[in-house]
């Protein structure tokens, strides 16, 4: 399956937005941050209710087969919601490592519990990515060094910047797979991972601009609402021009990793550095015209400015990422 | 999208390439803003018109192809990356052009759009005054009724290419006692009629890319009226709605610029960081350029897709306004850091020569149009909602 066009996809995302926006997923975030974690699974197990979970698993291993473009969508909802969990590896990035590794039959295996919603996933992929996010709650733990792909056993954890994510050191339990085919799946699930973080930075920088206009609108000072002051309406309006023009790059990336094009690398990183840009400046925006109710935990914002943070650096760095476009331009390549 | 390395023989696109290969001048030509270079520049628009390529998005009978706006992209695409001339014309083909085909008469676009489309008649715009610069609905400039027409006193300025145009087209207010929005008229006149003074203004640059218009009784006939009397605000956002939208900068200058600077940084530092650290920050502003000009162009064709199928553009333009000026800002300076010591070199031999002109002609960016804090308004106001 893939969403026919524009409109289907626009209605995908406004049912995902309606079931997320009904499930209380601050609360559950905020409980998720205590490693209480029943709220927050309910919550992903309503999102797999509309097949979210499924998109990016392959048809022939019970999923649906779906465009990168269309898992975006669910990423870009998850992000705009704040949704604790690991996002990015179980919509996106493990569906796509497995896939690519399913000739090995405990590796398929795995494939339609992921679809069906049956747990979430994460995973290890050193040395760029050394921590697996959320292994705590996660029902699958995946290690994945040089050219080996193990199910692996969380060990230690770190906290995160964003309360509502924990960092874990893992040990490889199992062997999947091994191999040349491990590096070439590793290789696209990096990607896809990096272009769902995007996908997610871009809903997160979303939500923070809703925030920061419904802040602006409500709050008065010096006898005016503050969003009437220039200062802070030239602000948010070059908020909304950076998440604008971020968006078509996560878009094309997307076309660019599902059909396999030979710059599929380059369009995934320019993404990343474009949405990473845009939501820091979001966030930025929000702090600032929020003022100190925005610097609390009281109110919730910190739930999508420390998401922010924490993705920022999640899936390759600003500087890896402009490396690989750089990378791409000292070959022969053409901006359009 | 895909990329279009080189596109396949007899698509539009590749018409365009082969004939731009083969009559782009070698060498630039003169400045656009003297009176030879201009006169240079309008034979270049009578050779692309002579091909039908100056107004191809025009329906045929005046001089178009009715192209659709994808393969108008892809025009734009070609002519920047063939690093062919400044469109001289371009206040009239893609301003008043389209202002005259969605709100002129028959008889206005049969007489009017064919001699534009040939360069036979270049236009300027004659919209701000001394006293009306963002504040555009402020305009003073006075249209009083005659006998047949209207009569015209008052000040124009910052009009691009007046120097040097035919005709130009503006507001003037024709009812003084009207609420400010409802008392303007949009009209055309010629720059050579009696009672026209044209004072060139020097640029930045030192072109005289732009003018003041001195208007001392200068009689308009009714029939260079466009629309009507006191509507001439609503018309004139419909082509400030053009010139901010689609058809001011189309991506191709951007990605024919970036491509140019990705050219510059392997030449000059490339991968090798022969700037050591300054190179690695260099190379950050390369990526960033690049990517902005990528992005730019890819919202741009799904813009064109979404007009294509029925949608408008209104407010969202602002978006675009801000976002293409600012890049083209950075991106022309980092070329210039990446010169070093030949940056400040005005008239440098080669191509690296146009990276100063093209940077002083991309500060303007941010104020024509409608400047980047008249737009960040519009934005906050009409597209989020922030109250006035």
């Amino acid at each position: 399956m893939s969403l026919a066009g524009s409109a289907e996809q626009d209605q995908f995302a406004a049912a995902l937005h309606e079931l997320l926006s009904a499930a209380d997923v601050s609360g559950a975030a905020r409980r998720w941050a205590g490693q209480d974690y029943a709220a927050g699974l309910a919550v992903w197990r309503r999102l797999a209710g509309t097949g979210a979970t499924a998109l990016a698993v392959p048809a022939e291993h019970g999923g649906l087969g779906a465009s990168l473009a269309d898992v975006m969508i669910a990423c870009e909802e998850a992000g705009h919601h704040a949704l604790p969990g690991p996002v990015a590896e179980s919509l996106a990035a493990i569906p796509v490592l497995l896939a690519g590794l399913a000739a090995e039959p405990a590796a398929a295996a795995w494939l339609p519990l992921l679809a069906a919603g049956d747990l979430i996933a994460t995973v290890a992929l050193p040395p760029d990515r050394p921590y697996a996010a959320d292994a705590g709650p996660a029902g699958l733990t995946l290690l994945v060094r040089d050219d080996t792909a193990w199910l692996a056993t969380p060990g230690t954890s770190l906290p995160s910047v964003d309360p509502a994510r924990r960092l874990w050191s893992v040990d490889g339990r199992e062997l999947l797979a091994r191999g040349p085919a491990v590096a070439t799946a590793a290789a696209r699930a990096l990607d896809a991972g990096a272009l769902a973080c995007a996908a997610q930075l871009l809903g997160a920088g979303r939500a923070l601009l809703e925030h920061s206009v419904r802040h602006a609108l409500q709050r008065t000072q010096f006898g005016r609402p503050v969003g009437s002051f220039q200062a802070v309406k030239h602000r948010l309006a070059d908020v909304a021009i950076a998440l604008e023009f971020a968006r078509p790059l996560v878009a094309d990336a997307a076309d660019a990793l599902t059909e396999d094009r030979a710059t599929a690398a380059r369009d995934t990183s320019a993404a990343k550095v474009a949405a990473t840009g845009a939501a820091h400046l979001a966030a930025r925006a929000a702090l600032q015209v929020h003022g100190a109710i925005g610097y609390t935990q009281e109110l919730g914002l910190h739930l999508w400015l420390t998401k922010v943070h924490a993705l920022a650096n999640a899936w390759g760095s600003q500087a890896a990422h402009r490396a690989r476009v750089l990378a791409a331009l000292t070959g022969k390549t053409a901006c359009r | 999208m895909s990329e279009e390395e080189e596109p396949a023989s007899g698509t539009f696109r590749a018409e365009v390439r082969d004939w731009l290969r083969a009559h782009v001048p070698a060498a630039p030509l003169p400045s656009v803003d003297t009176a030879e270079g201009f006169e240079r520049h309008r034979s270049w628009e009578r050779e692309l018109a002579a091909a039908r390529l100056s107004v191809i998005s025009w329906p045929a009978d005046y001089g178009g192809r009715g192209a659709t706006l994808l393969d108008w992209l892809a025009f734009e695409d070609e002519y920047y990356a063939a690093s062919a001339p400044v469109r001289v014309g371009q206040n009239g083909i893609f301003l008043l052009g389209p202002t005259l085909l969605s709100h002129g008469t028959s008889e206005q676009r049969a007489r009017l759009l064919p001699p534009m489309a040939r360069a036979d008649e270049i236009w300027a715009q004659a919209w701000s005054e001394p006293d009306a610069g963002s504040d555009l609905a402020a305009i003073r400039a006075r249209a009083a009724r005659a006998d047949g027409g209207w009569v015209l006193s008052g000040t124009k300025t910052w009009s691009s290419r007046a120097a040097f145009a035919d005709k130009a087209f503006g507001l003037f207010r024709c009812d003084p006692q009207a609420e400010r929005h409802r008392g303007l008229i949009y009209l055309m006149f010629s720059l050579r009629a009696d009672g026209i003074t044209v004072r060139p203004i020097r640029q930045l640059g030192g072109g005289t890319g732009f003018a003041e218009i001195f208007l001392d009784e200068v009689f308009v006939p009714d029939a260079d009226v466009i629309g009507e009397p006191g509507d001439g605000w609503r018309i004139a956002m419909s082509t400030a709605g053009h010139e901010r939208g689609l058809s001011l900068r189309s991506p191709g200058r951007f990605t024919a610029a970036a491509d140019r600077l990705a050219g510059l940084w392997r030449r000059t530092t490339g991968p090798a960081g022969a700037m050591g650290a300054a190179g690695t920050a260099t190379a950050d502003r390369v990526a960033d350029a690049w990517i902005a000009a990528r992005a730019y162009r890819l919202h741009t064709y799904a813009t064109a897709a979404r007009l294509a199928a029925g949608g408008t553009l209104g407010a969202e333009a602002s978006l675009g306004k801000v976002f293409w000026s600012e890049l083209d800002v950075a991106l022309h300076e980092t070329a210039l850091d990446l010169l070093g010591p030949q940056a400040e070199v005005a008239g440098l031999d080669g191509p690296d020569g146009r990276w100063l002109d093209g940077y002083l002609f991309a500060l303007a960016g941010p104020i024509y149009a409608g400047t980047n804090e008249i737009q960040r308004t519009v934005i906050a106001e009409r597209l989020l909602g922030l109250p006035r």
